[in-house]
């Protein structure tokens, strides 16, 4: 007699811990071919408030952390996502419906996405701060500091390269993220959490809701203590961005608006997608004896 | 201390210098124009003399000043080299010199700001916000946000620093190679027109700048105007608030000035004589009417008494009064409506059970005025603590340790500026780093410069205005 495989449940993952939906509901996440793969927890309402609170508990420990140290943890990420190829390129292939091959590279670029932005953490600052020349007795310094907690909604089409590209940029400067992953294909999500629990990330910086962006972006849109959103995830839906975007008018969060359709995320990424979500700090000293 | 202490000869700064028309049109494609609203006063806050009849621009007027910038834009001011832009505003940055005294009068007369403000900061800041920006027309390959003109924008700003925030829309919109649409607000549009003939003298090809005047509708047309590529805008946070839910939905580039509550903080170990100094100029420069104003005073409680008694004596000493007067340091409120906020949010104040103050002076019989006041005994749920009052209006809190101070002080929607007075380095360090605000001043306050960018965080607004990153809202690069 065959042994019985012990099959994964495919959580939620909410200030380093991963819960079900608070509401009880998933649901069915079928392959590219529509063969039944797994039943994915259907993030709530509740589900989003909850991702909100533990990453606005989370970020002063992670922006008050040294830009090395953040680079090291990102790297750390590339590291366990190195080491877990057989299980993401899987996760890949199923929800994307690659050949092996196509997957594995897809992959590739995904770990070396997230080298790229783990470099930046010490060196974003010396690209886009200044001294600046006040015409008096100051000495005038520009730096970029985190927004806060930012929304990111991550790409439906390219469920991990697009992930690692949507959220490895909000999380180097020291923001903390409430990421909703790509609603049918939500496993490399799933999986991609499972490595942020095992590489040093703290508890809360990211928390990963899979589920249907359409109806949790509204409330994380509203949300009074987020500072941010990207709308890359509802890319397409004018209407809804449009929503999205006078939502977020409450509180003035700062809006990385989606593009028409979701762009090709192995073209250099540049910097916009860090530049978005920073605040350039001004600071005067006076000099003087 | 009675008054007569110090008691000063009038000063007056001759207004002969400002020649104020009965009326004004609108400013467009390089021609006053007639509007087609309903033409509005100005008024001198400081006497309620009406100094002029101004146009209002309805919808079709907007959209022959947007259909002006565009042409504007698309034959001459994007394919002109950018060494040649840089010439026109270096013209114009010397124009403002030269016209420097007519500017200032004209600007204390129509805004109510004493005369040596106006002399001091608005008009040299002012220009030299253009000689800035012109330096950067041919440099822009370097900026970091490449050399691409967005296209036209549609710039509205506010009564406080009427000319000042003129220069800080314009100077970098022209050398990024846009054209503008520029509405000075309706109790503050004289110098905007001054300028609009400074640009004529400055030989700018037409309809690079258009200036119109009106009320929030004609602001609503201008923001919404379907050519529009570019908003900026400084002023309140409701406002702020509705622009961005008119242009949500829109390839509009965006960015906002809006409101500030600052903690002015002030540490024991602090040079108490400074820190007064910063205090005062932190709450009562130009009113108090400043979105980065230091409106909350956080004060450890070992030297909260000293503190108070020192900025009682040294407010007792502020000559409120007639703007054009050299001595006078504190003006005239900007408007009736201003006033009446004013006094709205002063009285809940008092009904909320803070302590209120008002310095002794002698208010005059005309016009708009308010004395510097301070609250004493503010909680952090007071509406005097959380509400921006945009007058002189100070609040005082306490704390006792570092970590409170940077609670209290973070805790409100805004996060424009904030001031830290210690004689400790590395507690300014500290400090700087934990307070969530555009700018912090360090032992000095409301320290402006076109180098230095400015601009808030959460509420009070997004963009930075001066400096390198002030090129990031013109140009396509910096998106």
């Amino acid at each position: 007699m065959s042994r019985v495989d012990v099959r994964k449940t495919y959580k939620l993952f909410i200030g380093g811990a991963f819960p079900r939906s608070e509401s009880g509901y998933s649901y069915v996440v079928h392959d590219s071919k529509g063969a039944f793969v797994a039943n994915a927890a259907l993030a709530s309402r509740k589900d989003a408030r909850d991702a909100v609170v533990a990453a606005r508990k989370a970020f002063g420990g992670w922006a008050g952390k040294t830009a090395y140290n953040r680079a090291q943890i990102l790297y750390r990420i590339a590291e366990i996502m190195e080491d877990r190829r057989p299980q993401l390129v899987q996760a890949v292939r199923q929800s994307e419906g690659l050949s092996g091959s196509r997957a594995e590279k897809v992959l590739d670029e995904s770990i070396d996405r997230l080298v790229w932005y783990a470099g930046w953490a010490d060196k974003l600052t010396q690209v886009v701060g200044n001294a600046n020349p006040v015409a008096g007795p100051f000495f005038n310094l520009s730096t970029p500091e985190p927004t806060g907690v930012v929304a990111v909604l991550a790409p439906q089409e390219s469920s991990l390269l697009g992930l690692i590209s949507a959220v490895a940029p909000v999380i180097v400067t020291g923001n903390t993220a409430v990421v909703v992953s790509s609603y049918q294909r939500p496993l490399p999500a799933v999986t991609f959490a499972e490595c942020l629990a095992t590489s040093d990330v703290p508890g809360g910086v990211v928390n990963i809701l899979t589920g249907d962006a359409s109806t949790i972006a509204p409330w994380l849109a509203s949300h009074m203590d987020v500072n941010a959103i990207d709308l890359l995830g509802v890319a397409g839906d004018t209407e809804l961005t449009t929503s999205l975007e006078v939502a977020a008018a409450d509180n003035l969060k700062r809006v990385r608006r989606a593009p028409a359709a979701e762009p090709d995320f192995a073209t250099d990424p540049g910097l916009d997608a860090m530049t978005a979500f920073v605040e350039t700090k001004t600071v005067w000293h006076p000099i003087g004896v | 201390m009675t008054s007569n202490v110090f008691e000063y000869a009038p000063a007056p700064e001759s207004r002969s210098i400002v020649d104020i028309k009965p009326s004004y049109g609108l400013f467009v494609d390089g021609e006053f124009v007639d509007g087609h609203g309903t033409s509005f006063k100005t008024i001198s806050p400081a006497t309620e003399e009406v100094l002029s009849e101004v146009a209002e621009a309805d919808q079709a007027d907007v959209d022959l000043a947007v259909k002006a910038a565009r042409r504007a834009h698309t034959r001459v001011w994007s394919r002109m080299p950018g060494r040649e832009r840089a010439k026109y505003l270096y013209r114009i940055a010397r124009i403002i010199q030269e016209r420097g005294r007519e500017l200032a009068v004209l600007e204390s007369i129509d805004n109510g700001k004493p005369i040596k403000e106006s002399r001091d900061v608005d008009v040299p800041v002012a220009a030299a916000h253009f000689f800035y920006y012109a330096g950067w027309a041919d440099k822009l390959e370097y900026s970091g946000y490449g050399d691409r003109s967005l296209g036209v924008a549609a710039q509205v700003i506010p009564w406080n620093f009427p000319l000042l925030m003129l220069a800080w829309k314009i100077a970098p919109a022209l050398a990024c190679g846009n054209t503008v649409v520029l509405k000075p607000a309706e109790t503050t549009p004289l110098t905007a027109l001054l300028f609009a003939e400074i640009c004529q003298q400055a030989d700018l090809p037409p309809g690079v700048v258009n200036i119109i005047t009106g009320a929030g509708a004609t602001g609503q047309a201008l923001v919404g105007h379907a050519d529009v590529d570019k908003v900026a805008f400084t002023g309140s946070t409701e406002v702020g608030k509705a622009i961005a839910r008119a242009v949500a939905g829109t390839d509009k580039r965006v960015t906002l000035e809006l409101g500030g509550k600052a903690a002015n903080i002030v540490f024991d170990d602090a040079p108490l004589d400074q820190a007064i100094e910063g205090i005062v100029d932190g709450i009562f420069f130009n009113q108090g009417h400043v979105c980065c104003a230091g409106s909350r005073l956080l004060v450890q409680e070992s030297v909260a008494e000293d503190v108070l008694d020192r900025l009682k004596r040294r407010m007792a000493t502020l000559r409120l009064g007639d703007p054009l007067d050299k001595n006078t340091d504190v003006g005239a409120i900007n408007s009736a409506e201003q006033l009446a906020r004013i006094r709205e949010l002063s009285d809940i104040g008092e009904a909320e059970g803070a302590g209120r103050w008002s310095a002794p002076c002698e208010l005059p019989a005309h016009g708009f005025w308010f004395p510097p006041t301070i609250f004493t005994g503010v909680t952090q749920a007071h509406r005097i603590a959380r509400e921006e009052v945009f007058g002189p209006v100070l609040s005082v809190l306490t704390f006792r340790t570092p970590a409170e101070a940077i609670e209290k002080a973070n805790n409100t929607p805004y996060g424009l500026s904030a001031g830290v007075w210690t004689d400790k380095g590395s507690l300014i360090l500290k400090m700087a780093g934990s307070l969530r605000a555009g700018v912090v001043w360090a032992n000095t306050f409301n320290k402006f410069d076109p180098t230095s960018p400015f601009g808030g965080y959460k509420e009070s607004g997004y963009g930075r205005e001066g400096g390198r990153h002030g090129l990031a809202g013109y140009l396509k690069g910096g998106e």
